[in-house]
C-alpha cells in the first residue's frame, strides 16, 4: 500500500515541481527558439511515458500485492503485446527525432550572410576578433602567439591587418544580424556559451569550430566557458553585448586593429590586458604563475 | 505463439569434469585463493572500501557547491580532484569492478552449475591487479601535488598542462598508471567470464536456459573487452605525451605564453577512444544491473520474466548497438557536425530495446504475487529512477537538444540518476538478495527498510531537482558559483538542499554497511533457498556454497529459470534442477 502510494506521490511531485519551481529556463535572446520548442516536445512526450509507467507500476503493485492464497498467472510471452509496445516506441522516438534532426539541419548550416567573429580562449580569458573593412579575417596560427601578438595572427596575411582586436575585453555584436563565430583556443579546450543563446561548441587548439545565431535582444550577456579547462575554468567569465545597429558601430570605430596594435608605439597601451601582465612569465615557477593568472582572473 | 518443449530435453555435456585445484593452506585457501567465490568476496571488499573514499569526496564537493566560500580548505584545485577522483573511483573501481569482479565471480560458476571459473589461477591474479590498480590510484593522494583533477574524462591537452592540478606532477601519471593496470587485470577476470559462460555450463544448461543475470554479466563482459583497449591505448598515448613528450594529443600550445614543445596532434582524437571506451562503459554498468533486477523481479513476484527470449535480444541488441552511439557524447566537441544526424539516430534507436526492457520488467509485475521484500522494493525504486534517467537521455541523444543542455548540472543530474543511482538501487537489492547464500543469515529487515526509504526517496530528490538548474544554464564543474547571472539567490538554495540531502544518504549507507557486518554474526538463520527461487545457486547442498560448489554430482538442468507459479505444480517454484514435468512447460525454446 504505501510504496504504491509513494510511487504515485513520484509522479504527483515531479510534474508539480516542473510545473511550479521558480527553475527554469533564462528568456532567450536568440533565434534558437526552435531548440527550445523542440525541448518541450521532449518534455511532453518523456514526462507522460514516464508517469504511465510509474503509475502502471504503482497499480500493479497495489492490485498485485501478495496475499494469502494468491498465485501469479503463467504467461512467458505475449507477441502481440510486445509488437505493439515496440511499434508505439519507435513511433514516439521517430516523434522526437525527425524535428530534432530537422532543427539540427538549421544549427549546423550556416546562413550566407551570417557576419564572422572569432573567438579566442585561452587560460582563462576571452579575446575576440572582428574582419575589418574587407570582410575577411586573416589567418592564425598558435604557433605565432607572442606578447605582441597575443591571439597569433599571422603578420604577413594581409587579410588580418585591419582585423579588429578586442583583447580580453567585451564582446558586442549588433541585433538582429545572424553571426557565425569561429572558435578558436590557443591553449585547452574551451567552450563558448550564453546561455541566454542556447548555443555552445568547445573550442579546440589547433581547429577552429563554429556555430551560429542571430541575437534578438539588446542587452549585457554573460559568457561562460562551459568545458574544463583548469583551475581558472569556473572564473573564466566574459560579456556579449547585444546592441543596435548604431551603438554597435560606435563601439566598433573604437577598436584598434591588428595592424596598428602591432606598431611600436602602441603596444605600451595594451599592457594593461591580463594577458599582457603575463610577460615576463618565463623567470617564473609553474605555480607561481598559475597562482598570478588565477589572482588575475579572480579580481576582474 | 509460444513454442512448446518437453521440459526433460536434457542436450548433453559440453564440456568433461576436470580435476578442481584444492587449497593446501589457509593462505591459499583466503588470501590468495583460486575459488571464484572468495575472488568475488575480495573484489566487492575492495570495491566498497574505495568506494567508501568516493562517496566522502561526492561530500566533500557537495560541501562546496551547497555552502559556497565556508570551507576555505576547498580550494579549486582540490575541488576538481575531488570531482575527478570521485567519479573515476565510481565508475571503473567501484561499479565496474563490483557487477563484474563481485556479482560476476560469484554468480556465473553458480547460476551456470560449473564448479569454479575455468581459468582460476588467472582468476586470482585479476583479482590481485586490481588492487594494485586501486593501491596506486590512493597512491595519487599522497603525491606530491596530490591526484589528477582533469576531470574523470581526462581531456587533454589540459589533464597533463599545469594549469590543471596534477597535470604537471604525479597525479595523472599514477591516473594512468592506474587505469592500465584495472584494464589488464580487467582483461584476465573478463576471459575468464566469457569463456566460463560459453564452456563451463552443466548438462542441460542452454544458453536460453540462462538466468537473465548471466545473460547481463556475460554480454557486458564480452563489450568491456572490446571497449576496454580503446581506453587502454589513450591512456599509453597520454602517458607517452606526458612523460616523453610525443604529440598524440597535443597539437601546438601556447601556454601563458610560452610556446609548448608539442606540434600536430589531436585533442579531439582522444575523445573518440575515450567515449568508444566509455559509452559501452555505461551498458557495462547497466547490463549487469538488468539482468540482476529481472532475477529479483521475477523471483519476488512470483512469476516468469516477462518475454524472456525479447529480453536477451535486447540485452545483445543494445550491446551491439552501444558501440555506434559513442560520439553521443561529442556533439559540442567541434566534431564534423554532420557526424550529429549519424550518432542522434542510432542513440534514440537504442532508446527501443531500452524501452522493451522496462515494459517487459513492469509486465512481469502484472498479474504477479508481488512480495514486497527488500530486494522487490530495491527493484521497483531501480525502475522509477531508470526510467527517469533513460527518457532524460532522449533530451541529451537528440543532438540539437544536447546543444544547450551538455555541460550543464542537466547532464550531471541524468547520468547519475541512469548510471549511478539506478545501478546502485540493483547492487544493493542483489545485495539483500544473495546476502544469505554467501554467509547463511538474513540482513537485518528494519535497518534495510530504513536504508532503502532513505536512499531511494533521497537519491531522487537530490538528482531530480539538479536537472532544472541545468536547464537554468549552470555548467557543470565549476567549483565557485559566484558572479553568475544564471545563478538566482533561490538556485543557491536549491544547492543547500541538494548538499544536505546528499548528507543524508551517505549516512544511510553507513546504516547499510553496519548491518552487512552485524548480520555476519546476527542475522537470522537463511535457510538454503530462503526466497524460494528456482536457479541453481540457491539449490547447492551447502549454505554457503562449499568449495566446488555442487558435491559430488554437477546438478542437471530440466527447464528454464523462471518456472514460477506453473499452473498445476505444488509450490509456486520449480527449481532449474527439478526433473519430470508439471503439466505442460511453456519455456521459450
Amino acid at each position: 500500500m504505501a510504496v504504491a502510494l509513494v510511487l504515485v506521490l513520484i509522479v504527483v511531485g515531479s510534474v508539480l515541481f516542473h510545473l511550479l519551481s521558480p527553475w527554469w529556463w533564462t528568456p532567450i535572446a536568440s533565434n534558437w527558439v526552435y531548440i527550445d520548442n523542440t525541448i518541450i516536445i521532449t518534455f511532453w512526450i518523456t514526462g507522460v511515458v514516464f508517469a504511465a509507467v510509474v503509475l502502471f507500476m504503482a497499480y500493479c503493485v497495489f492490485r498485485f500485492r501478495h496475499r494469502e492464497g494468491n498465485r501469479a498467472a503463467y504467461e512467458p510471452e505475449n507477441k502481440r503485446l510486445e509488437s505493439w509496445l515496440t511499434i508505439v516506441t519507435a513511433v514516439g522516438v521517430t516523434a522526437l527525432l525527425v524535428p530534432g534532426l530537422f532543427v539540427w539541419s538549421r544549427f549546423v548550416n550556416v546562413p550566407s550572410d551570417a557576419t564572422e567573429v572569432e573567438v579566442v580562449g585561452q587560460q582563462w580569458q576571452w579575446s575576440f576578433r572582428l574582419p575589418g573593412k574587407d570582410g575577411k579575417l586573416g589567418t592564425s596560427d598558435t604557433r605565432d602567439v607572442t606578447t605582441d601578438n597575443p591571439l597569433g595572427v599571422i603578420a604577413s596575411d594581409p587579410n588580418g591587418q585591419d582585423d579588429v582586436l578586442v583583447e580580453a575585453a567585451d564582446l558586442h555584436l549588433p541585433v538582429g544580424k545572424p553571426v557565425k563565430m569561429l572558435l578558436r583556443s590557443i591553449d585547452v579546450l574551451h567552450d563558448f556559451y550564453v546561455p541566454e543563446f542556447r548555443a555552445k561548441m568547445d573550442m579546440i587548439p589547433g581547429s577552429v569550430t563554429y556555430f551560429w545565431f542571430t541575437p534578438t535582444k539588446t542587452g549585457t550577456f554573460q559568457v561562460l566557458c562551459a568545458e574544463l579547462c583548469g583551475q581558472g575554468h569556473p572564473l573564466m567569465h566574459g560579456v556579449v553585448v547585444v546592441d543596435t545597429q548604431q551603438d554597435y558601430l560606435a563601439w566598433f570605430g573604437q577598436q584598434q586593429t591588428f595592424a596598428q596594435l602591432s606598431a611600436p608605439q602602441q603596444t605600451g597601451a595594451a599592457d594593461n590586458a591580463p594577458g599582457k601582465t603575463m610577460a615576463p612569465a618565463k623567470t617564473i615557477a609553474p605555480g607561481l604563475k598559475i597562482a598570478a593568472k588565477l589572482e588575475t582572473v579572480g579580481s576582474r | 505463439m509460444v513454442d512448446i518443449t518437453p521440459a526433460d530435453g536434457i542436450p548433453p555435456a559440453e564440456v568433461a569434469e576436470v580435476e578442481l585445484y584444492h587449497p593446501h593452506s589457509w593462505w591459499t585457501r583466503y588470501v590468495f585463493s583460486q575459488d571464484a567465490k572468495v575472488i568475488a568476496i575480495q573484489y566487492s571488499a575492495t570495491a566498497t572500501g574505495i568506494g567508501l573514499v568516493a562517496l566522502v569526496l561526492s561530500w566533500l564537493m557537495r560541501l562546496q557547491l551547497g555552502f559556497p566560500g565556508t570551507f576555505d580548505f576547498i580550494t579549486p584545485e582540490a575541488y576538481y580532484q575531488f570531482i575527478t577522483m570521485h567519479g573515476m573511483i565510481m565508475v571503473i573501481y567501484l561499479l565496474t569492478a563490483l557487477f563484474l569482479g563481485g556479482f560476476g565471480n560469484y554468480l556465473i560458476p553458480l547460476m551456470v552449475g560449473a564448479r569454479d571459473m575455468v581459468f582460476p589461477y588467472v582468476n586470482m591474479l585479476s583479482y590481485w591487479i586490481y588492487l594494485l590498480a586501486v593501491l596506486v590510484l590512493v597512491s595519487s593522494f599522497f603525491a606530491p601535488g596530490g591526484p589528477t583533477g582533469a576531470g574523470w574524462t581526462l581531456y587533454p591537452p589540459q589533464a597533463i598542462m599545469s594549469g590543471t592540478p596534477g597535470g604537471q606532477d604525479w597525479g595523472i601519471i599514477l591516473m594512468l598508471s592506474s587505469l592500465i593496470l584495472f584494464i589488464i587485470g580487467f582483461t584476465m577476470g573478463g576471459l575468464n567470464y566469457v569463456v566460463t559462460v560459453l564452456q563451463g555450463r552443466t548438462r542441460g544448461m542452454t544458453m536460453m536456459r540462462l538466468p537473465l543475470t548471466v545473460w547481463g554479466i556475460f554480454t557486458a563482459t564480452v563489450m568491456a573487452l572490446l571497449a576496454f583497449p580503446a581506453l587502454f591505448v589513450a591512456c599509453v598515448m597520454m602517458l607517452l605525451d606526458r612523460v616523453l613528450g610525443t604529440s598524440f594529443f597535443m597539437p601546438a600550445i601556447s601556454e601563458m605564453g610560452e610556446q609548448l614543445q608539442h606540434n600536430g596532434g589531436s585533442p579531439i582524437l582522444f575523445q573518440h577512444l575515450f567515449w568508444f571506451f566509455g559509452h559501452p562503459e555505461v551498458y557495462i554498468v547497466a547490463l549487469p544491473a538488468f539482468g540482476i533486477v529481472s532475477d529479483l523481479i521475477s523471483t519476488h513476484a512470483r512469476k516468469n520474466i516477462f518475454g524472456y527470449r525479447m529480453m536477451v535480444w535486447a540485452i545483445v541488441g543494445i550491446g551491439a548497438l552501444s558501440f555506434v552511439v559513442w560520439a553521443h557524447h561529442m556533439y559540442v566537441s567541434g566534431m564534423h557536425p554532420y557526424f550529429g544526424f549519424f550518432f542522434a539516430t542510432t542513440t534514440l534507436i537504442i532508446a527501443i530495446p531500452t524501452a522493451i526492457k522496462v515494459y517487459n520488467w513492469v509486465l512481469t509485475l502484472w498479474r504477479g504475487d508481488i512480495h514486497l521484500t527488500i530486494p522487490m522494493l530495491f527493484a521497483l525504486a531501480f525502475i522509477v529512477t531508470f526510467v527517469n534517467g533513460g527518457l532524460t537521455g532522449l533530451f541529451l541523444g537528440n543532438v540539437v537538444v544536447d546543444v544547450p543542455l551538455s555541460d550543464t548540472m542537466f547532464v550531471v543530474a541524468h547520468f547519475h540518476m541512469v548510471m549511478g543511482v539506478a545501478p546502485i538501487l540493483v547492487v544493493f537489492g542483489a545485495i539483500y538478495h544473495w546476502y544469505p547464500k554467501v554467509t547463511g543469515r538474513m540482513l537485518n529487515e528494519m535497518l534495510g527498510r530504513f536504508h532503502f526509504w532513505v536512499t531511494f526517496l533521497g537519491a531522487y530528490l537530490i538528482f531530480f531537482p539538479m536537472h532544472y538548474l541545468g536547464l537554468m544554464g549552470v555548467p557543470r564543474r565549476y567549483a565557485e558559483l559566484t558572479d553568475m547571472t544564471v545563478m538566482t539567490e533561490s538556485a543557491h538554495h536549491l544547492n543547500s538542499f541538494i548538499s544536505i540531502m546528499a548528507f543524508i544518504v551517505g549516512f544511510a549507507q553507513m546504516v547499510f554497511l553496519f548491518n552487512l557486518i552485524w548480520s555476519i554474526r546476527h542475522g537470522r538463520e537463511a535457510g538454503g533457498n530462503p526466497w524460494r527461487a528456482t536457479t541453481l545457486e540457491w539449490q547447492t547442498p551447502q549454505t554457503p556454497p562449499a568449495h566446488g560448489n555442487f558435491g559430488k554430482d554437477l546438478p542437471i538442468v530440466y527447464r528454464w529459470a523462471y518456472d514460477y507459479s506453473v499452473p498445476g505444480a505444488k509450490e509456486d517454484f520449480i527449481p532449474q534442477n527439478m526433473p519430470g514435468s508439471f503439466g505442460p512447460s511453456r519455456e521459450p525454446a
